[in-house]
């Protein structure tokens, strides 16, 4: 098992209840939806994943190791088998899109042999060789969010974790996204998409969670986006 | 850590230093009016000390003899001073040694006066140094109880007066520099934090992708230790230079009342070290105090 989390609650310092008590776990290689109304939890859901954010109580086990008991400074190790993109990208103005995917090489010390190889490939992956040498802002919100994508998954992480990839975008751009997102599946990470966007859930049918108040309130394979947009 | 690693944080500092350009002139120059500081008051100080331990070593205690006692009875004087705790050496002074010291110090005509007197109206008498000059008060008052001393003479409050005036300028001084290191490590930290803030978000994506809190915190620390480095530079040569010259210009002056300055070498040399590594103990201070907040994500 990839991913599991045990009874996991999340309360902000201010009080709000983000998370009351998730019971779910993630098998190798699968493709899960999480959906629900805005402010739901499904951001906390996932930031609790890479630890950006310390659930209350439960634990959460990423290849069996509980997030929930790791020392300060064995986070960037389990960092680094979850790559994460982001709704708002996420991307540093002041470098090129090649040294932006780099970057996650480099900060662990990977040889520039390797990281030039690597950084090409996933490049490829996404289209977006020939812009290598652009910056952020020569670039469309669909580019910029494949770039980060890129970034993501150039370490090979075994988890790939979105937060609304397709967000900002037109939805011809958000298939594009999607095509991504599955070519990665299809080599064999496991990929979570927390998501709004009802025609993708719908159509490209996997496994939906649908969290609703803190909760996990449905969890079916092939399911459906199941609310109104 | 990988050489290459290495290579990279320094490239990555110097880069930051640069972009962050008229932030790192803020903390430099920062550095450069501290250290200037610190080091005109680490001068004066140690001149002070200087100047203080020049008298305080001469400070003696004149112990004159009952011009009836008689010669037999000297060691016998001598040996009762000697039992005085806190006495480092007594030396006998005849008078009419006593009698040349004394021309000598009277310049010429006074002197020519007094040589001319057949009589040396000077008793004879025991030069008495202590152990430690702040203890002369009290061993001169013991010194004045042994038989047959009827004066003891030390200059009592020009003594006194000295060790109050350099006692309290040290404490002054140390004070002062303390209180602008304190000053400089916090405009440091300021100026650092606001350069921090606009790279917030590069630190927090390297977290992101797993970068460790050492890896990022390398860059910083060296930038620091540049920015010390670099702020500790005119100080070190308005030291150097500035007190060749008043040394120059001051010793003159001063040799005709006997007191000197310290030599320049290697006292600025020392100072000029000291400042170096001050620099660079301020710049990694506040650098690292400014980072640290950020590495929380
Ligand atoms: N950092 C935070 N501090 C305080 N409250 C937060 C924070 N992040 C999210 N919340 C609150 O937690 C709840 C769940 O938010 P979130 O996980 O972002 O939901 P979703 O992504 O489903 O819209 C919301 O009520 C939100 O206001
Ligand atoms: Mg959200």
């Amino acid at each position: 098992m990839l991913i599991e989390m045990k009874d996991v609650w999340k309360t902000y310092p201010n009080g709000v209840m983000a998370l009351n008590g998730i019971d779910t776990y993630i098998e190798k290689g699968e493709f899960v939806y999480v959906v629900g109304p805005s402010g739901a939890g499904k951001s906390t859901f996932i930031k609790c994943m890479y630890r950006e954010e310390k659930p209350t109580k439960g634990s959460i086990l990423i290849q069996g190791t509980d997030l929930a008991k790791l020392r300060e400074r064995n986070i960037p190790k389990v960092r680094r088998k979850i790559g994460v993109v982001f709704q708002d990208f996420k991307l540093l103005p002041k470098l090129t899109v090649f040294e932006n995917v780099a970057f996650a090489l480099e900060v662990i010390e990977e040889s520039p042999r390797t990281i030039r190889k690597r950084v090409n490939e996933v490049l490829d992956l996404v289209k977006l060789r020939d812009k290598a040498k652009s910056f952020p802002d020569e670039l469309s919100g669909g580019e910029q969010q494949r770039v980060s994508i890129a970034r993501s998954i150039v370490n090979r992480p075994p988890v790939v974790i979105a937060d609304e990839p397709t967000g900002n975008l037109d939805p011809e751009t958000a298939w594009g996204i999607m095509d991504i997102l599955q070519e990665i599946n299809d080599r064999g990470a496991t990929v979570v998409m927390a998501t709004h966007n009802k025609d993708i859930v719908n159509t490209r049918k996997k496994r939906v969670i649908a969290i609703e108040g803190g909760r996990i309130v449905r969890d079916e394979q092939k399911g459906e986006y199941g609310y109104e947009v | 850590m990988k050489s290459r690693t290495l290579k990279r944080h320094f490239r990555e500092s110097f880069k930051s230093l640069g972009r962050n350009g008229w932030m790192s002139f803020a903390s430099i120059a920062a550095v450069t009016v501290t250290l200037l500081l610190v080091g005109v008051f680490l001068v004066l100080l140690l001149n002070v000390n200087h100047l203080g331990s020049q008298i305080e070593g001469d400070v003696e205690i004149k112990a004159y003899i009952d011009q009836t006692t008689k010669t037999e009875q000297y060691n016998q004087i001598k040996a009762d001073i000697e039992k005085i705790p806190n006495v480092q050496s007594v030396t006998f002074q005849s008078k009419e040694e006593g009698l040349k010291e004394l021309i000598k110090s009277l310049g010429k005509e006074g002197g020519a006066y007094l040589s001319k007197q057949s009589e040396n109206p000077l008793p004879d008498r025991y030069i008495v140094k202590t152990k430690t000059p702040q203890d002369t008060g009290s061993v001169a008052s013991e010194i004045k109880k042994v038989t047959h001393i009827n004066k003891v003479n030390y200059g009592q409050e020009t003594v006194e007066r000295l060790f109050k005036f350099t006692s309290v300028s040290r404490t002054i001084g140390i004070v002062l520099i303390i209180g602008l290191l304190f000053t400089a490590m916090f405009l440091i930290s300021n100026t650092i934090k606001l350069t921090i803030v606009s790279r917030r978000k590069e630190i927090e994506i390297m977290k992101l992708v797993g970068a460790t809190n050492g890896f990022i915190r390398w860059p910083f620390f060296i930038e620091g230790i540049f920015m010390g480095i670099i702020g500790s530079l005119i100080p070190i040569l308005v030291v150097i230079f500035g007190y060749e010259l008043i040394h120059d210009q001051l010793s003159k002056k001063l040799d005709s009342v006997f007191i000197q300055l310290l030599p320049v070498y290697p006292m600025v040399l020392e100072l000029s070290l000291l400042l170096v590594v001050l620099g660079a103990l301020i710049g990694i201070w506040g650098s690292m105090t400014s980072v640290r907040k950020f590495l929380k994500v």
